[in-house]
């Protein structure tokens, strides 16, 4: 009998949990579908009294948010496949290659993570005008690429990959590069999926910095324009929320989809500490 | 060094090595010397405009009342969000490490999802549902009889609002960590302390929370570090007001920095926010290091003892 009322609180607390969790999405997904107004009519609605995809019509139509749409995905495929390549190959390297000061190399990366990226902002700025990359893409994606959180995620997984295979490919005289690329990469692949998710969100959900860096909204990623929209739409509620669905919606799909990867991510890095 | 006789693996190391020095390490570098001069938006038209001011921008910063209030609230915000955010985390935990959960998956998933989510986006999300009059927050309070706040407009609840915003963002991220931490603790001493017949809260208070102490730690340092970060949540509902009560330092940074360009003063802003995070986690590491000495078995008898 104790039991079954253990039971039952745990249970009825986590579902009343995950219900107030889950409310602020659904209450956007669902006042993103009403008509004008109704979003902040009284007394509050939960449902929409007639489904409509106006608002919807209106971002892609009136507000062009199919080019932030697709700024924001190039950006983010074009970063995380690269870093993919940088991370996994460094990564890599610190774990089975050696070479004069790998250690110290690696340790001094890890010093680097304690240094948040805000200190790095100001000086980047003017690196970027310098090379003429402001109001680029590049100047989005390449600081982007390379991570020592990414390295660190790699190297500790490629640790496991014994010796005696990588040096079995050797003797049958396959290069460092071929060995990588035929044999490192696909023994690290669940790692890479991991690492492609955390680089993937990461980019998507970005905001300081290509608001800092985007001058012109052409090249605006999907959060810059919605906090551009946030300002100027203030009242149109039901825009709003719609806006915040197209933004939300791809990286909670992808999480939803691949998150055994991205949970494992998370405890790997965990567990280096 | 003749090139062909350079080792693969400095090959396989320098795209990365070069990218974070180039993009990272030159840049923290520079934002020290930065700090040191007047860099304002004339040098920016022209470098000739540049001059070395020594400490001149720190000694502004400690007279600058904008700044004092940026720090008071960064640090309200640290110091109430993130111990809330990591109990909240501790227990969602728990509760769902516990054998009699039924739906441990899709509960996992509901409970994590906002940690995915768009910042702005989810911002904008709230900034609704913190609206005074049609609000979802304040016509549920109004079931209970509580009178309408004006959550972002009152000077008094801009902060709790933020701190509520940022709770429901994060938890579910420290909550994965310590599920996994909670996994690896040895079913025997459970066994152990059965036997000594052991309430479920005495388990709790000398078995499960004693041999978490390492994940404890982790959290702490990485939550810290983060909410010293704020940022996006003011920047989109309240722009730091009203009245500056949501002013964060990163986001004085940004507004000194980007907005009027006073990049000298900016890089000083950033340090100091760079010195209170690298002391807080020191101490942390510290404490943790002087608790470690005994090894964690031995850590967790002397908890338990005490």
């Amino acid at each position: 009998m104790k039991r079954v009322l253990a039971s039952f609180a745990v249970n009825a607390i986590l579902i009343a949990g995950a219900a107030l969790t889950a409310l602020p999405l659904l209450w956007m997904v669902s006042a993103s579908l009403m008509p004008t107004g109704e979003a902040t009519s009284l007394p509050l609605r939960l449902l929409p009294s007639t489904v409509t995809f106006e608002h919807y019509r209106t971002l892609f139509t009136r507000l062009d948010l199919a080019r932030d749409l697709a700024n924001s995905l190039g950006i983010a495929v074009v970063v995380t496949v690269l870093a993919l390549l940088v991370n996994s190959m460094a990564g890599y390297a610190f774990a089975k290659l050696r070479f004069p000061g790998r250690d110290r190399l690696f340790a001094a990366l890890a010093a680097a993570l304690v240094i948040p990226a805000q200190v790095a902002m100001l000086p980047l700025f003017l690196e970027l005008k310098k090379l003429g990359l402001v109001n680029t893409y590049a100047g989005v994606v390449i600081p982007g690429m390379a991570s020592v959180f990414g390295i660190f995620l790699v190297r500790q997984y490629a640790l496991s990959i014994p010796d005696s295979l990588l040096d079995a490919a050797r003797t049958d005289g396959a290069g460092e590069l071929r060995i990588y690329r035929s044999l490192v990469l696909y023994l690290c692949a669940p790692i890479l999926v991991t690492l492609a998710i955390f680089t993937f969100l990461g980019a998507w959900n970005d905001f300081l910095w290509p608001l800092i860096v985007l001058a012109d909204d052409r090249l605006y990623t999907l959060p810059v324009a919605l906090a551009n929209l946030a300002g100027e739409h203030v009242q149109d509620t039901e825009l709003m929320m719609a806006g915040a669905v197209v933004t939300i919606l791809p990286v909670a799909l992808l999480f939803v989809c691949l998150q055994r990867y991205y949970l494992a991510g998370i405890t790997a890095g965990a567990v280096k500490e | 060094m003749e090139l062909r006789r350079v080792p693969a693996g400095i090959w396989f190391v320098l795209p990365a090595v070069v990218l974070i020095g180039l993009f990272f390490v030159v840049p923290v570098a520079a934002s020290l010397l930065l700090s040191l001069t007047d860099f304002d938006i004339y040098s920016i038209a022209s470098l000739a405009n540049l001059r070395l001011v020594g400490l001149m921008n720190y000694r502004r910063l400690l007279q600058d009342p904008r700044f004092a209030t940026a720090l008071w609230n960064t640090f309200y915000f640290v110091v109430v969000g993130g111990p809330l955010s990591i109990a909240v985390s501790l227990g969602a935990a728990l509760l769902l490490s516990s054998r009699l959960v039924r739906w441990r998956g899709l509960l996992r998933t509901v409970l994590f999802l906002p940690v995915v989510t768009t910042l702005v986006a989810v911002a904008v999300v709230w900034r609704a549902l913190y609206q005074p009059r049609y609000g979802m927050l304040n016509r549920l309070l109004a079931v209970i009889g509580v009178s309408p706040i004006d959550w972002l407009g009152d000077p008094r609840w801009a902060m709790p609002a933020i701190i509520l915003l940022a709770l429901w963002k994060n938890f579910g991220f420290n909550m994965i960590i310590f599920v996994a931490g909670l996994q690896s603790i040895p079913e025997r001493l459970y066994e152990a302390a059965r036997l000594d017949g052991a309430s479920r809260w005495a388990e709790l208070r000398f078995v499960t929370l004693p041999m978490l102490a390492p994940t404890f730690v982790f959290v702490t340092i990485i939550t810290l570090i983060g909410y010293f970060q704020l940022f996006a949540e003011p920047y989109v509902m309240t722009q730091g007001g009203p009245a500056d009560r949501t002013l964060s330092v990163v986001l004085l940074m940004y507004e000194e920095g980007f907005r009027w360009w006073n990049m000298g003063y900016a890089a000083a802003v950033a340090f100091v926010l760079f010195g209170i995070i690298l002391t807080v986690t020191s101490v942390q590491l510290l404490v943790r290091r002087a608790e470690g000495l005994g090894g964690t078995s031995a850590g967790a008898g002397r908890s338990a003892a005490r």
